[in-house]
Parts: C-alpha cells; structure tokens; sequence
C-alpha cells in the first residue's frame, strides 16, 4: 500500500480526435507496472469537434460520440478495470449517454459486467440557455447573427462533476464537453482530497492537464526538426504520463519502451502551447499563472515544474456555440518539370479569371503549392512576389467560399476543368466541398450550468 | 557576432484561438536570451506578419523558464472557421519566425 507521500500518476491516452489509436496501450502498461494510484484521460474535442458531433447525432441518434472510443478503449479497458485505474475523457462530444451505452456494450463483452460508466450530464446547454442575453466573449467575423441557424452550444464544464464520478465508483467517466485541464484535476482531487480553493495545488492539477492534453505533443510530437531537434523512433512516439504528489510536485515523464523524449524543450514548448498572457489561463476549476515557472530535468525523460501559482477560478464558464457557416470548395492540380512556376502562376490568374468570367458569387483565394501557400495571404502577396529558384513542381489550389452550394461547387469544378483547358502538362486534378461550421463564445454565471452525474454498472446500463 | 536564422538558436511552436495566434520563442542557450530579446522585437514580427493582416504583436518575456511567447492579433484571416488558408490554425508560422535573421555571440 502506497502512502500519501508517494506520487499519483496521470496518463494521457489521446490529445485530439485523430490521435493514434494505439497510443493509449504502452501508456497503461506503463501504470500498471509502476504500481501507484493512476488515471487515464482521453482529449478529443477540439472548439468545433462538438458541433461536427452534434451534426452526426442529427443523422444517426445513436451516434455524435468520438468515433475512434471503441478502438481507443478496447485494448485496454480491462487492463484498467483490473488494476483500478479510473478513465476519464471528453470523448462523450454530443452524445455522452450513447457513449456510455457503448462502454456498457464494450464491457460485457470483455466480460466486465460490473464495471461502472459515469455519465456526466449538463454542458449541453443548447435548449436550456438563451445565448442572445449573454455577454459574448469572442466571435468569428464573418458570423452573420441574424442569419445563422445554430448546430449547439456547450458550457465548458470544470472537474467537479467529474470528481463526483469518481467518489461514486466510476471505472470510466463519459463527458462531454469539459476543460480540458479538468480531466487531469479530478482524478488528482479526488485521490489527494485537495480542497477547491487549495488555487496553487489546484493550478498545478491544471498545469498537469494542460501539458497532458495534447498527447505526444510533450514527448516529441510536433516538435521534432530532423537535424535540430531530433528524437528517437518518432514513429511510435510514446504518450506522457504525469507524477503529481500531494504537496504539488510535478514531474512529466512518459510510457516505457517507446520512442520520443520528454526534455526541458518538449516541456517549454507545451506549457506555451496556445496560451496568451502567462499570467493567466484561465479554466473553469483555477486561473493559472506560469509566469514565474521553471523546469528542471530530473532524469531521462522525466522533467519537473516548479514555480506553478494560482489564483480563484471565475464565477462565469465559457460557452462555444455553433453555427451553420458557408460552404469551402477547394480544387488542385499539379505541374512539374521545366517551366513550371511560368504555368502554376498562369494557372492562377486563369483560374481567377474564370470565377469572374462566370459571375460566381464566391470569395476566392489561390496557393501555389511549393511556392507559397500556408504563409501566404488571400491576394497571394508571397506568390505573386516570389524571386527564388523555379521550383521542381508547383501544386495549384483554388479555395472558394460562399453562401450558395452550387456556386462553391461550380467554382471548385473550375480547377478539374484544367484538366483538358489548363496549360501544358497539368494532372493530378481533386476537389471537394465541405460546410463550415462558426463559432461565438460567450461567458455564462456558472450557477447557470448544473450538472448531473450518474454511475451504473455496464451490466444496469445495458439491461 | 554572427547573424544566422533564429532556427539555428532558438525553436518555437504556435497554436490558435480564434484570429490570434501565439507562437513560443525558446532559445537554445539561455546565453542568447537577451540577444534575442533586444532583435525579435514587437515591432519586427508584427512586420513579419502584416500581409496577413496583423494589427498588433504581445511579446511576454519568461526569463525564469528562457522563453518568449509572442501573441498576434487578427493574423489568422478569421481563424479556422473562416480562413481560405490550407492551415487555417496557423500551425505552421513557427518557421516563419524562425527564419528571421539575428546576430548572437
């Protein structure tokens, strides 16, 4: 039996929805065999992965849940039931109750009927709220309020919902949208007992969680830079786990027997990772403040952070609502070989051309691919000024947006009509169109979002 | 001195929230921290970015932890939702930064 003094571990299992699916594996492995008090957190939902979700429950009522839950949860789901290790996820996104039917389902599968799934209920605030009487937080431009017709709108929800959960018995906990700090701070409440207002402790339960959330992103992932930042085996970049004692101590490290690497630069570089003012981040559970923070490494693959503060967690949550956007059409074709930035950049301006020559109501934009193109600005200022070396190949991409499907389709077709009427030597022809999805965020009294948490067996769940 | 790219000294990752983008700023040697910090100033990466469409840059000094974090607004052509940009989370302007020119030691 481990006493207080020893440290709580946290695994992360995914960092988006898309992650690796067999990440989660050595990651448990991992906890089991270290032999302390553990948990599992699974990030899935992005800002809009919500809505997409809840545009999927519209199709199919049983679905609207994180697509890849029974690929991620399968290989280990009975591993973490055996040795106690609580698992907790947003992968719920719009439909957490069918994704706990699905755990339910998973479990007596594996032979687990008294495995407990708790679903954590209330950040769906889509009918219960009137947002138009809520102060708004941030807002995409273009979002016409007037017009739009909204997908959902959720609360992010803070860890003590979760913390219930736990203190109820759940083996695996099914939320939706929640900060994503929370799914870290909860298990780390819940096992030292930190009081809710205990803001350095609790900042440092958030910074664990900020710096776990996004998976390999701490152990190597995007960071990688062959030559500068080099890692080993990045094709099988193993997944953080974080060592949290009582008192507030910290250290990252990650799964055993796996590529990657945890040092002071993979640190710095998530602690940063999308935040504003150091000073504070603010979460539903702590407004944490790295301003004053240091990292130290303490071993291979193991680095602690010092200096971690808080201060008292807003009286507001904040609320993402979804709205129906525009429609994206994108086209590409390729030339390559002698003369290629001649034909890509007269592809372009024939493709520019053409959308006026056809009276398309369709906001354009064109990338030479090779060129410049992420970098590069809807006039094209980057490629249209570029002075370097010809290029060995030039892919050309048409982007167009508008209100009316037809005409983004029309538009996009353009770019397969190169086919036949491009210049010389053109291939390699796609396009597709996609609806978009808007965004408006507004700040809600916290009192506004109760939340419900129940915990039933996979055997009670299923019956 | 010698000028090199800041890629040489320094690494860097960015990340999105709506129209603003942040970008941390990580010297290799905490040697160059101030070298860095007096040439990769507001003024120059708000230039870096002003065909996009950026109005201001934030620079947050972390000298304890040896970082920047630079904050640019109204850079992403309206976010991910909005944006015509193939990396419309603007993931990729790390290197952009890191291709500035600065003298160090």
């Amino acid at each position: 039996m481990q006493g207080m003094s020893s440290p709580f571990l946290v695994g992360n299992g995914a960092g988006f929805s898309g992650d690796r699916v067999d990440a989660p594996i050595p990651v448990v492995r991992t906890l089991i065999k270290r032999g302390l008090p553990a948990a599992m957190f699974f990030e899935v939902l992005g800002e809009r992965t919500v809505a997409l979700a809840q545009l999927e429950r519209r199709r199919d009522p049983e679905l609207g849940y994180e697509p890849m839950l029974e690929r991620l949860l399968s290989p280990i789901l009975a591993d973490c039931f055996n040795a106690r290790i609580p698992i907790l996820g947003n992968y719920g996104a719009a439909n957490p109750a069918a994704a706990a039917r699905l755990v339910a389902k998973l479990a007596l599968k594996l032979g687990l009927p008294d495995l407990k799934v708790g679903l954590v209920l209330g950040d769906d605030v889509t009918s219960t709220i009137a947002l138009d009487q809520l102060p708004v937080h941030e807002a995409d431009d273009s979002l016409d309020m007037k017009a739009a017709r909204l997908v959902a709108a959720n609360a992010y929800i803070g860890a003590e919902p979760l913390v219930r959960a736990l203190a109820d018995g759940a083996d695996v906990v099914v939320a939706g949208r929640t900060s994503d700090p929370a799914l870290a701070i909860a298990p780390l409440v819940h096992h030292f007992g930190w009081s809710w207002d205990d803001w350095q402790k609790i900042a440092v339960g958030a910074a664990c969680g900020h710096l776990l959330e996004c998976g390999s992103q701490v152990t190597g992932g995007v960071f990688w830079d062959p030559g500068f930042k080099d890692i080993p085996d990045p094709a099988n970049i193993g997944f953080p786990i974080a060592e949290v004692t009582a008192d507030g101590g910290l250290v990252i490290t990650k799964a055993e027997d796996t590529g990657g690497l945890v040092d002071l630069r993979t640190v710095k570089e998530q602690l940063l990772y999308e935040l504003h003012d150091p000073s504070a981040y603010i979460t539903p559970d702590v407004v944490l403040d790295i301003s004053g923070c240091s990292v130290e490494q303490v071993g291979k693959d193991r680095v602690a952070v010092h200096g971690l503060t808080g201060r008292a967690r807003p009286d507001t949550l904040k609320v993402t609502a979804s709205f129906e956007g525009t429609w994206l059409g994108e086209g590409e074709v390729s030339v390559a070989g002698p003369n290629a930035l001649a034909r890509a950049k007269a592809t372009a301006e024939v493709l520019l051309q053409r959308m006026t020559l056809r009276g398309l109501p369709v906001r354009t934009r064109v990338d030479l691919i090779g060129v410049a193109s992420v970098h590069d600005s809807d006039d094209g200022a980057l490629w249209r000024g570029y002075q370097g070396p010809e290029p060995p190949e030039v892919r050309i991409r048409l982007a167009a947006e508008g209100a009316d499907r037809d005409a983004v389709d029309q538009a996009a077709r353009e770019v397969l009509a190169l086919l036949c009427c491009g210049t010389a030597g053109t291939g390699g022809a796609r396009w597709r169109l996609t609806p978009r999805i808007l965004t408006r965020s507004y700040l809600v009294l916290r009192e506004r979002v109760p939340t419900t948490v129940s915990v039933r067996t996979a055997r009670e769940i299923a019956s | 001195m010698r000028q090199v790219p800041l890629h040489e000294v320094a690494h860097s990752r960015a990340g999105d929230k709506g129209n603003r983008l942040n970008m941390s700023l990580i010297p290799y040697d905490p040697a160059h921290y101030d070298a860095i910090a007096a040439q990769v100033t507001e003024a120059r990466v708000l230039d870096l970015f002003r065909h996009r469409g950026a109005t201001k840059v934030t620079r947050h000094d972390l000298p304890k932890l040896g970082a920047f974090n630079f904050v640019v607004d109204d850079v992403l052509e309206g976010g991910v939702n909005g944006s015509l940009n193939l990396d419309g989370h603007g993931k990729t302007h790390s290197f952009r930064l890191l291709a500035l020119l600065v003298d160090v030691p």
